[in-house]
């Protein structure tokens, strides 16, 4: 049998809020992140991942309260990103919850840190964010969520991601996240057949249909999505049943 | 709460918080293990982990903690060790290089194939919700499985895999038609290659087992 793909929430936090944009910008408040995340757990999501839009990793309201309190009644894995500069902050993520941490800007500005975070922690634990954006053809790595052109080109970054032992990829489109219109499948695919390590495509999930075409027109091998949950478009059995329904591996969650 | 003691060995880069929480929510009394430490109050002791073979093993030894864990062992109590924790429990690993482990179980640990069985390239490490099959033979014993968690998910991220003897592997796995051990033991000792402190309700409800041994 071939391995269950992964249905994966993800929440964008802003201070102590859950919020949401369209392309990672105009963000509103949804509500409060751990009563979501609880009613994700609930209906059998395989993985949460928080996303910090304002990376308050010392801050007020910070993250880590927001993450403590999750883990005290969430056993599945989260994953947390947002602001994450060095080995230390993975190491306070860690020790307070976190399974493993998703790293993008500071990754882009010294690539050595997916090394050091995967020597120290192992490679399981360091998930490589990138954020794409489609420019003349060509799909470039954007930092600060969404807002600069790193001039990086998407598939020799995520390649030397896999060479400096990243465990995972979070691909996120830019242009179709928030829009609910279906993933890039051409970027997804592209990634996602050409790394040896796992995919999560992320951005633009609005149907089964979408879920479905990633997985088997691009390989994804994880699927993330935020806002099709929040506002109840779909449900995780929604998702798991059609899958099933379709010859599609996924964890059979029976509580 | 339970009139028992969790110990959790913590050396560093494994992530204790979740393992305590989730022995916690169990009800039951947890004490962190970092340094030497007095075991007479301990009946149960968890050896956690992530991240490499070789890192783990020289923090055991820089912190004193392998008589410990050992010693623990020889009075044949409860004892799990789960993903690193569970590798480390064998004699010898070859990540990175070749390296000695805690030889509480005879075994090896080398890397998952990255070609399958059927000569297909699959992706490493294995990361995610895979079903765990218990061996039929392990029903009967006390145990830390029962018939509750047979075929049911588990969460698991690793790259490197348990070869050892038939005899201790209690239940396995199929990721892409490579067999992995999943649960490995030998009387009292258990190790995990799964994390059952992530792995939702039933993975909690294996730990609530170990506790009951």
């Amino acid at each position: 049998m071939s391995s269950n793909i992964r249905i994966i929430s993800r929440l964008d936090i802003k201070g102590e809020n859950l919020i949401k944009g369209i392309h990672l910008e105009g963000l509103k408040i949804v509500g409060d992140p751990n009563e979501y995340a609880q009613k994700y757990y609930n209906d059998g999501v395989d993985e949460i991942i928080y996303m910090d839009s304002v990376a308050s990793l010392y801050g007020r309201n910070n993250l880590l309260d927001i993450v403590r309190k999750t883990v005290k009644h969430i056993y599945i894995p989260i994953t947390i990103g947002g602001g994450i500069r060095s080995t230390d902050d993975v190491e306070l993520l860690l020790r307070n919850g976190a399974e493993k941490v998703a790293i993008g800007t500071a990754a882009t500005i010294n690539p050595d840190l997916i090394t050091d975070v995967s020597k120290k922690f192992g490679s399981q634990c360091m998930v490589l964010s990138i954020e794409a954006k489609l420019i003349d053809n060509s799909w470039m790595v954007f930092i600060e969520n969404g807002r600069k052109n790193t001039g990086m080109d998407v598939l020799e970054w995520a390649m030397r991601g896999e060479k400096l032992h990243a465990g995972e990829i979070l691909l996120t489109s830019i242009d179709k996240e928030g829009t609910n219109k279906g993933f890039d499948y051409n970027l997804i695919e592209t990634v996602s057949t050409n790394v040896s390590i796992p995919v999560i495509a992320s951005g633009g999930m609005g149907s089964t249909d979408h879920f479905l075409k990633v997985v088997q027109e691009s390989s994804a091998d994880a699927v993330a999505m935020a806002d099709v949950l929040h506002f109840n478009k779909l449900s995780i059995s929604d998702i798991r049943n059609n899958a099933e329904e379709n010859n599609l591996n996924v964890r059979s969650y029976d509580k | 709460m339970i009139n028992k003691k969790i110990g959790i060995i913590d050396y560093g880069a494994s992530n204790i918080f979740n393992l305590v929480n989730a022995f916690e929510y169990l009800n039951v009394n947890v004490k962190v293990i970092d340094e030497p430490h007095d075991m007479s109050e301990i009946t149960h002791l968890v050896l956690p982990g992530v991240g490499a073979f070789e890192n783990g093993m020289n923090s055991l030894k820089n912190k004193n903690l392998t008589d410990l864990i050992l010693g623990h062992v020889e009075k044949e109590l409860p004892f799990l060790g789960i993903c690193l924790g569970m590798q480390m429990m064998l004699s010898e690993s070859y990540e990175f290089g070749s390296h000695s482990g805690l030889n509480i179980i005879n075994g090896k640990i080398k890397k998952i194939p990255n070609i399958n069985n059927d000569g297909a390239r699959h992706k490493i490490p294995h990361i995610g919700w895979n079903a765990i099959n218990i061996s039929s033979n392990n029903f009967l014993k006390k145990s830390i499985v029962n018939d509750a968690v047979d075929n049911q998910a588990m969460y698991f991220v690793h790259s490197y895999m348990a070869h050892t003897d038939e005899k201790n592997i209690l239940a396995t796995c199929n990721y892409n038609n490579i067999i992995i051990p999943s649960i490995i033991s030998s009387n009292n000792i258990f190790g995990c290659q799964f994390h059952p402190e992530k792995s939702g309700e039933k993975g909690l409800s294996i730990l609530m087992n170990f506790i009951n041994l």
